[in-house]
């Protein structure tokens, strides 16, 4: 239940956005992706989640190459949560959240009650139930996406990758989304795999961390071993200080700019 | 309303079967009511007799009615009934399919440009008097040109990984607009075939056959059974491209099978009864705000409810109206309008949001 990446690159036509790079994931951690805009990560997560093919090297989950893995399967072990997300048609919140039954149910089979139990539980931790009636396309953005998010809890992947999936969120929802996603992984031995924008929620809720930069891995470790000063400034060219809080023990950023 | 008003799962299900019985009875009725309606009035009763007699092979049922009528009913207007009610159905699964992959509301196979394209192709084939493909050579040469449309308008609109609507409708009215020159040169070389381009132009139901009404059933069912197959897939890819295949669709193939098979229903339309716009872009609509976006209830409804409304309007202009409208002059004069309501409606929702 791990992924191993050997030597992988990927290039949109003669642009190469990924170059090699080797790296583990070990199943029931949560991994955060932290890189400048444009550095590839994306294309990352799309790669680990199967949709596109590497240029080279390989990625191997549960010890196989990961095309050889038939579709509907990953659909069930992998669920990945995109940035942006429109729709344009009208449907209710509740049915968005039950499509993530859609890989577990047969073509023509009908949700049953396990599977409407599946899809309470996730609008219920994403704090959706309450309007999970109304049309998606009435919602704010950042309603839309925890419904997104709910959507990929009802999948019940052991997979979660989350591409920038609290960028439109508050700080309050977004603590509470993050806050779900790391209870998956200490109580469901979920892995959860999140690109995020922000140091600190990144230093708050992950592991181990990934930094990326111009489609090379710079170095990725324990966040408190990797979340330094000198790698936010290699990778963001920016001066910032990282501190420890004495509460809660993790790690937090404050930036500095030139007066 | 409050959120627990809605009980979940039970109410579309309750919804789609009261729409299909009530869509269904409606097309039902309108077969035999329109059977009835025309130069020789005929009463409904009387029409039930003469299909009963048909269908059931038994012909003591016409006992003592004039000899004329069954020959009306089941010889002129039953063919031109279930053609108008095949195409209604074909070109709104057809308008769905295309919205549902291009995941664009405003698409259709008129707007487009798929049905000048069809249009275009079927005219070259009957112009060249190509007839190496025998009876199937007209309808195959729409499906070419269709197909070849739908490729240049994908092509001129694609920008980054989606079709932003203004893009993929501007597209289409441009390739139809060089299409219908193109048509109207074929037509100025024409001579004596004149009125067959004309025909295509405008659209028309008169004078057609069994053989029509059979091939254009046909591919109404059989387009709604590869329609169905992918209705949960359609669902998907309404969320996007990367969820729909983080959730086990592979969305190239599905894009591919879909737009070939919604080409090739709007072909064989086109092939039979000219251009008919409107009923593609708007059947969709109307059953998307009544029954609501799943596919899976979405296509039959749309099926239905095309054919109830091309009967209608087709039957308006053959037996209501002092004189025969073309089919197409009539959908456009009556869609166009409300067209122009939604795309307005969706400008100010996109200045709102998105």
């Amino acid at each position: 239940m791990s992924f191993r990446i050997e030597n992988l690159s990927f290039a949109y036509g003669t642009r190469t956005v990924l170059e090699g790079l080797d790296f583990a994931l070990e199943a029931g951690r949560f991994y955060g992706l932290v890189g400048p805009n444009g550095c590839g990560k994306s294309t990352l997560l799309d790669l680990l989640a199967g949709h596109r093919r590497p240029a080279h090297g390989r990625i191997l989950y549960r010890q196989q190459p990961i095309e050889s893995h038939g579709r509907r399967r990953l659909s069930r072990e992998l669920a990945l949560v995109p940035q942006d997300f429109y729709i344009n048609f009208p449907f209710r919140v509740e049915e968005v959240v039950m499509m993530g039954r859609y890989p577990h149910l047969g073509r023509f089979a009908r949700a049953g009650v396990a599977d409407w139990q599946r899809v309470d539980a996730a609008m219920a931790r994403t704090g959706i139930a309450a309007f999970r009636g109304r049309l998606v396309s009435e919602l704010s953005g950042g309603e839309r996406q925890r419904v997104v998010i709910a959507r990929a809890l009802a999948q019940d992947a052991a997979w979660l990758f989350l591409d920038e999936a609290t960028s439109n969120l508050d700080v309050n929802h977004a603590l509470a989304v993050l806050g779900q996603v790391r209870r998956s992984v200490r109580q469901e031995g979920k892995t959860a795999v999140a690109v995020l924008q922000d140091l600190n929620l990144a230093a708050l809720f992950c592991d181990e961390l990934l930094l990326l930069k111009q489609g090379r891995l710079v170095t990725a470790g324990p966040t408190a071993e990797v979340l330094t000063a000198a790698n936010i400034r290699r990778l963001f060219e920016v001066d910032a200080r990282v501190a420890r809080d004495p509460e809660s023990g993790s790690r937090h950023v404050v930036f500095r700019v030139a007066p | 309303m409050t959120p627990q008003s809605i009980p979940r799962s039970r109410r579309p299900l309750a919804r789609f079967l009261f729409w299909s019985v009530l869509l269904g009875a409606a097309l039902l009725a309108a077969v035999i009511v329109s059977s009835g309606l025309g130069f020789v009035p005929i009463g409904p009763g009387d029409v039930g007799r003469i299909l009963a007699a048909r269908l059931l092979d038994d012909p003591s049922r016409l006992a003592g009615m004039d000899p004329l009528l069954p020959a009306v009913v089941l010889d002129v207007r039953l063919p031109r009934i279930l053609t108008a009610a095949a195409v209604g159905a074909a070109l709104a699964l057809s308008g769905t399919v295309f919205q549902g992959i291009l995941r664009n509301p405003l698409a259709d196979p008129y707007t487009l440009g798929v049905s000048a394209g069809a249009a275009f192709g079927a005219a070259v084939a009957l112009l060249l008097n190509i007839g190496a493909l025998g009876q199937f050579s007209v309808p195959l040469f729409a499906f070419g040109g269709a197909g070849a449309t739908l490729a240049a308008v994908i092509y001129l609109s694609a920008s980054g990984g989606g079709f932003s609507s203004n893009n993929l409708i501007l597209s289409g009215v441009i390739v139809a607009a060089i299409l219908a020159a193109a048509l109207s040169f074929l037509k100025y070389l024409a001579d004596e075939q004149v009125s067959v381009i004309v025909f295509w132009l405008m659209g028309s139901f008169a004078a057609k056959t069994w053989p029509d009404a059979g091939l254009t059933l046909a591919t109404a069912i059989g387009g709604l059974l590869a329609a169905l197959y992918f209705a949960r897939d359609l669902n998907l890819l309404a969320l996007g491209e990367r969820s729909a295949a983080s959730l086990g669709v592979d969305t190239g193939r599905l894009t591919l099978i879909l737009l070939g098979a919604a080409s090739l229903m709007a072909a064989v339309c086109v092939s039979v009864s000219g251009i008919i716009g409107f009923v593609g872009l708007l059947v969709p609509h109307m059953m998307r705000a009544l029954a609501g976006p799943d596919h899976r209830g979405l296509l039959p409804l749309a099926a239905l409810a095309g054919a109830l409304l091309m009967l209608a309007a087709d039957t308006l202009t053959r037996a209501v109206l002092p004189s025969e409208v073309p089919i197409g002059v009539l959908t456009a004069l009556i869609g166009g309008p409300v067209f122009c309501v939604i795309f307005r409606r969706r400008q100010m929702a996109a200045i709102g949001g998105a």
